[in-house]
């Protein structure tokens, strides 16, 4: 198997906090709308949250909801959508071929905190602990559940990549598919973190969990004011494929997966190093064949965090910082932070910008931290730039993961 | 606490555990697995409920003799008087 095969995406499920197709999410960032409100959460009352409210039952029936995990409901919902999109019959197909590779940044801790609350009302006597929280919490628990509702017999688990997770989900299905070790790969990211209180405890002690008065207005990257991150829940997984069967079936290309790169910082647990998101972003570039001069629409990871925000700015003004073509937007300001979604969500966003020309915004811009200044923000209004050739998906992780992904148009230029 | 009330508190737990089950015409004496496609996760389901609303505690060696929703009645019935359960609990 040449391990250079071409490898493009050919269906699309998501779920967000502003839209459940790819349409409504589309809509929603041209039209500026944010999705982000305010969620009672245990022992923290109020927060600001990204609630998806895609339905349930649609691909799962409630038995199976309930035995199952929220993450294992957003991961079954997308693959169905996606599987849908696609125009495939899975019946038809050959399942052992197919793998499901999700990217997460945790697992396991809604229903551990779930449990341990549960059994407080038996004064903590463990015959009152579920059966059901093993297969709820190992790690491969939101990609397991998507193999039993499609009847996928192909490899399945999940990746651990932090923040960088959604697009090392990709990144896996990708490998995979030039190793020859699938046909179809459900590939992306998922996220039940809102379910947790803990993670926005934790948020709160390091002082960078957001508060705004307006939730729509709270997730603020790159803005002089912007005070910490909202926890968002999510999910978007592409059907991947090689080039040749996607072209051989008449399948529907969304673009193609030009080249991506994965390193670490290997310096902060918690503080992004900005030499290395340079590095990343230089070596994704390099891999899919292209300079700073290639790239259209350059996708931020910025988390509306003081620091985070800033050094990205400092890596992007460093890698792009001559080249006028280079769009910059974010979708973490419209959805906030959807963790181990968020890389594939956030290229689901730009993907249509393939056949409409726009770039749409980053919102909530009031006032541009000078020190976040980069070249070609789009800030608050989408900008209709003619044609886009090149997305460039960032995603940066804590413990210093950091994740680039190219997607190109497909076909490409000079190509029929 | 009747046979009947011990009856329909089994299958009010069997409708937590399978909320799109079909309860209506339920064989007394066939095993609850093959006709409402339950499995050991699910009797384990019912266990848990059994003792979380009533304190009442199967012991493994036991579970045969759930099999049936007939079983259940005669083997709960008398577990339910025991602990002075009363029918609108379940």
């Amino acid at each position: 198997m040449a391990t250079d095969e071409r490898i493009v995406i050919t269906g699309v499920g998501l779920t967000s906090p502003i839209g459940d197709t790819l349409a409504e999410m589309r809509r929603n960032l041209l039209a500026g709308t944010s999705g982000v409100t305010e969620i009672e959460t245990r022992f923290m009352g109020r927060v600001l949250a990204g609630v998806c409210r895609f339905d349930e039952t649609r691909h799962q029936s409630r038995k199976d909801r309930r035995r199952g995990t929220r993450a294992g409901a957003v991961g079954i919902y997308c693959a169905n959508e996606a599987i849908q999109d696609a125009r495939l019959a899975l019946a038809e197909i050959d399942r052992s071929r197919v793998g499901v590779f999700l990217g997460i940044t945790e697992h396991g801790t809604v229903e551990t905190e779930n449990e341990i609350h549960a059994i407080r009302e038996y004064d903590y006597d463990t015959r009152y602990w579920s059966h059901h929280h093993n297969p709820r919490t190992v790690a491969n628990n939101p990609a397991g559940e998507v193999t039993i509702s499609l009847g996928i017999t192909g490899p399945h688990y999940t990746i651990g990549a932090a923040c960088a997770a959604g697009n090392a989900g990709l990144i896996q299905g990708a490998q995979m598919l030039r190793l020859g070790e699938v046909d179809l790969a459900l590939a992306g990211g998922v996220s039940e973190a809102i379910h947790s209180f803990g993670i926005f405890a934790s948020f709160a002690a390091q002082n960078a969990l957001a508060r705004h008065s307006d939730p729509a207005r709270a997730s603020r990257p790159f803005d002089r004011d912007r005070n910490g991150i909202v926890v968002s829940e999510g999910g978007c997984l592409y059907v991947l494929e090689r080039l040749a069967d996607a072209r051989g079936r008449g399948a529907r290309i969304y673009g193609e997966l030009l080249g991506w790169a994965m390193n670490s910082d290997a310096s902060d647990p918690v503080l992004p190093n900005t030499e290395r998101l340079c590095q990343c972003m230089q070596q994704a570039m390099e891999r899919a064949g292209i300079g700073p001069e290639g790239v259209d629409i350059l996708n931020t990871h910025a988390t509306s965090t003081e620091v985070g925000d800033e050094r990205e700015a400092v890596a992007i003004r460093q890698v792009f910082g001559d080249y006028p073509n280079v769009s910059v937007n974010n979708t973490k300001s419209y959805i906030g932070h959807a963790m181990g979604a968020a890389g594939a969500l956030e290229l689901a966003g730009n993907l249509p910008s393939f056949d409409d020309g726009f770039v749409h915004p980053t919102i909530n811009v009031d006032n541009l931290d000078p020190a976040c200044a980069v070249r070609n923000l789009v800030v608050g209004e989408p900008r209709q730039v003619g044609r886009v050739d090149c997305i460039l998906n960032n995603s940066f992780g804590m413990l210093g993961t950091n994740s680039a992904v190219v997607v190109g148009r497909y076909p490409g230029r000079g190509e029929a | 606490m009747s046979p009947k009330d011990v009856k329909d508190i089994v299958l009010n737990i069997i409708s937590t555990v399978s909320p799109d089950a079909d309860l209506s015409d339920v064989k007394e004496e066939e095993p609850l697995r093959d006709q409402l496609d339950m499995d050991s996760m699910d009797f384990l389901d019912i266990v848990m409920e059994l003792r979380k609303r009533f304190k009442i505690e199967v012991p493994k060696e036991d579970y045969p003799q759930l099999a049936t929703l007939a079983g259940c009645v005669s083997y709960l019935l008398p577990r339910f008087l025991a602990v002075g359960a009363d029918a609108t609990t379940g």
